[in-house]
């Protein structure tokens, strides 16, 4: 295993860099302008955590590299994200039930991370939160709304959380790099976020009148860097182009 | 310029003593520099040219987006994606404000979209031309935006009072909009041999398009009289090109990159740029829907009000449920 805080650095800068490419796929086709302009807001929020998460992982791994050389030369297996991150957009309610299932572990884990012992990763945090927060205040907005709406809206959004569901227990497991963050007071457990989750996701289904899928099985391989999607790689051929294309070149 | 061939009433300007007492206190106010406000009397034509022109601007912001978003993918660094993200994301925002002004006039931005994605208003040529290298991000900043904000400036001064204003806070985000497209112009133009070309090639493409976003000539402009007689166009087609380029060709020089215009020289007597006039008859099949890029742009943006109808009727019988809720609770 590499130094574990560059693996924890690069699964929080990747998580957000690869979400926020997903969400920016949505420029200026959006279902209303008010869309437009929230989508437009998360996925900017999203790059700018994600390069300071990568400049600070650039920075612990000390090889010279920044935050662009992660984003941009980095190939599949090297990713830390989660695989929720690099589904497909599909329809807005895919986009908008793949954003609230992130955004309720996101909150939870960057508003742990604000303790953490490392004062860098914890201004991250205090400053990621903020925006965050934001982000699932409207996510679950969303979800209740569509949930809750039409006939059709309801049968999507119901077809977006069976879809999705799982992916969640990925954000919930703890690997060895995950002990070293606990041992060393860095980051928290996953683990012990679960069940605030669990209730929390509980109270926005039941106000959707969303139904929860029943089993815990759950794909893995994403923030390991095992296994993640056929997707992944699709995305970062159109990422990374330009960087690949003219390696000479600055921007 | 976001707005051209804005069709006034085709009338000539009258004289004072030809209007009515309501039309001459009008013209009078605006002759002085007031503003007109929603709830003020206002000739028909008044109100119909500026939802036109207003539109047709707000229409301009909305596809504007596409050609921009084409690259945002595919932008070469984070702070360049964070950029134009934000830019694009501005763009949404004066869309907003001006559907929102036009709305003052009577008019819903439903009904203005209707219009637009049925092809009966139009909205700027420009983005009827294809952006196919990381330049054209570059290029459309400093030359796009640079063109708009020749025009948006004096529109600030405008005489209706919710255009003015929105105009005043689309104008700050312009200027930042044009410094980061020269920015991207700069790099490019100084950086690798294929970078360099990248530039040129996106110079040359997009010479001739932006000097056709102020309109066609005067003498053809035959819309323009009332319009400046009524403050909602504040300078001729031909001042605001000439301006332009004036403007534009030292920053040409500065990139070292070349205007595509053999013609182009300065003029000692005139004090201004002579330059070659674009291609009018391409402007005129742009306008008619045969831009390079134009059928894309359509269907791009009836797929998407299309493809989000179940968001929008989902999102509306959600408040109308809650709404009912809260009734029945009292």
């Amino acid at each position: 295993m590499s130094d574990p805080l560059f693996e924890f650095l690069c699964r929080m800068g990747d998580n957000a860099l690869v979400l926020g490419h997903r969400v920016s796929e949505w420029c200026g086709v959006a279902p209303a302008l008010e869309e437009d302009i929230a989508l437009a807001n998360t996925a900017l929020d999203l790059v700018g955590q994600a390069t300071l998460w990568l400049d600070l992982a650039a920075e612990v791994e000390g090889a010279g590299r920044d935050a662009d050389a992660l984003a941009f030369r980095r190939d599949v297996w090297d990713f830390r994200n989660l695989l929720l991150v690099e589904q497909p957009n599909g329809d807005f309610g895919q986009t908008m039930m793949r954003q609230f299932l992130f955004d309720a572990w996101h909150r939870a884990y960057l508003a742990a991370l604000t303790d953490s012992s490392d004062t860098r990763i914890a201004a991250i945090a205090e400053k990621s939160l903020k925006e965050v927060t934001y982000h699932l205040d409207r996510s679950a907005e969303t979800v209740i709304g569509l949930g809750d709406g039409t006939e059709e809206s309801h049968r999507r959004m119901q077809t977006a959380l069976d879809r999705l569901f799982p992916f969640v227990g990925e954000m919930f497991v703890t690997d060895e790099v995950d002990a070293a963050m606990i041992t060393a007071c860095i980051a928290p457990d996953p683990r012990s976020l679960r069940a605030g989750f669990d209730s929390y996701l509980a109270e926005v289904l039941a106000e959707a009148k969303l139904i929860q899928p029943s089993g815990d099985f759950s794909h893995k391989g994403g923030k390991s860097g095992a296994r993640h999607s056929e997707h992944l790689g699709h995305m970062l051929t159109q990422m990374q182009w330009l960087q690949r294309a003219y390696p000479d070149a600055t921007w | 310029m976001y707005a051209q061939m804005i069709k006034s009433t085709g009338k000539g300007v009258k004289a004072l003593e030809d209007m009515d007492p309501q039309e001459r206190a009008f013209q009078e106010r605006i002759d002085a520099g007031g503003k007109i406000e929603p709830k003020d009397w206002m000739p028909e034509g008044y109100r119909k040219t500026l939802i036109r022109q207003i539109g047709q601007h707000a229409h301009s912001e909305i596809v504007g987006q596409l050609p921009e978003g084409n690259w945002i993918t595919r932008a070469p660094t984070l702070q360049r994606k964070a950029i134009l993200l934000a830019k694009v994301q501005d763009e949404a925002g004066h869309g907003l404000y001006l559907y929102c002004a036009a709305e003052t006039l009577g008019v819903s931005r439903d009904q203005l979209t209707r219009d637009l994605l049925s092809g009966k208003m139009k909205y700027s040529s420009i983005f009827n031309y294809p952006t196919l290298t990381w330049a054209d991000m570059g290029a459309v900043g400093w030359l796009v935006d640079g063109a708009a904000i020749m025009n948006q400036v004096p529109l600030q001064r405008t005489s209706y009072g919710p255009y003015a204003r929105a105009m005043v806070r689309i104008c700050k985000e312009e200027s930042f909009h044009q410094r980061q497209g020269f920015d991207i112009m700069m790099k490019m133009a100084q950086g690798t041999k294929a970078q360099r070309h990248m530039a040129q090639d996106a110079l040359n493409r997009f010479w001739y398009p932006s000097l056709m976003m102020f309109g066609p000539s005067d003498k053809d402009s035959v819309h323009s009289a009332q319009s400046m007689a009524w403050k909602i166009k504040m300078n001729t087609n031909d001042e605001l090109r000439q301006k332009f380029v004036d403007q534009t060709v030292p920053q040409a020089e500065h990139l070292g990159l070349a205007i595509p215009d053999e013609a182009l020289r300065w003029n000692d007597e005139r004090g201004h740029y002579d330059f070659s006039e674009p291609d009018w008859s391409e402007f005129y099949e742009v306008l008619k829907g045969n831009g390079p890029c134009s059928a894309e742009r359509m269907a791009a943006r009836n797929k998407a009000w299309d493809d989000g109808a179940w968001v929008r009727e989902g999102l509306l019988a959600h408040a109308e449920k809650k709404r009912a809720r809260k009734l029945a609770a009292e």
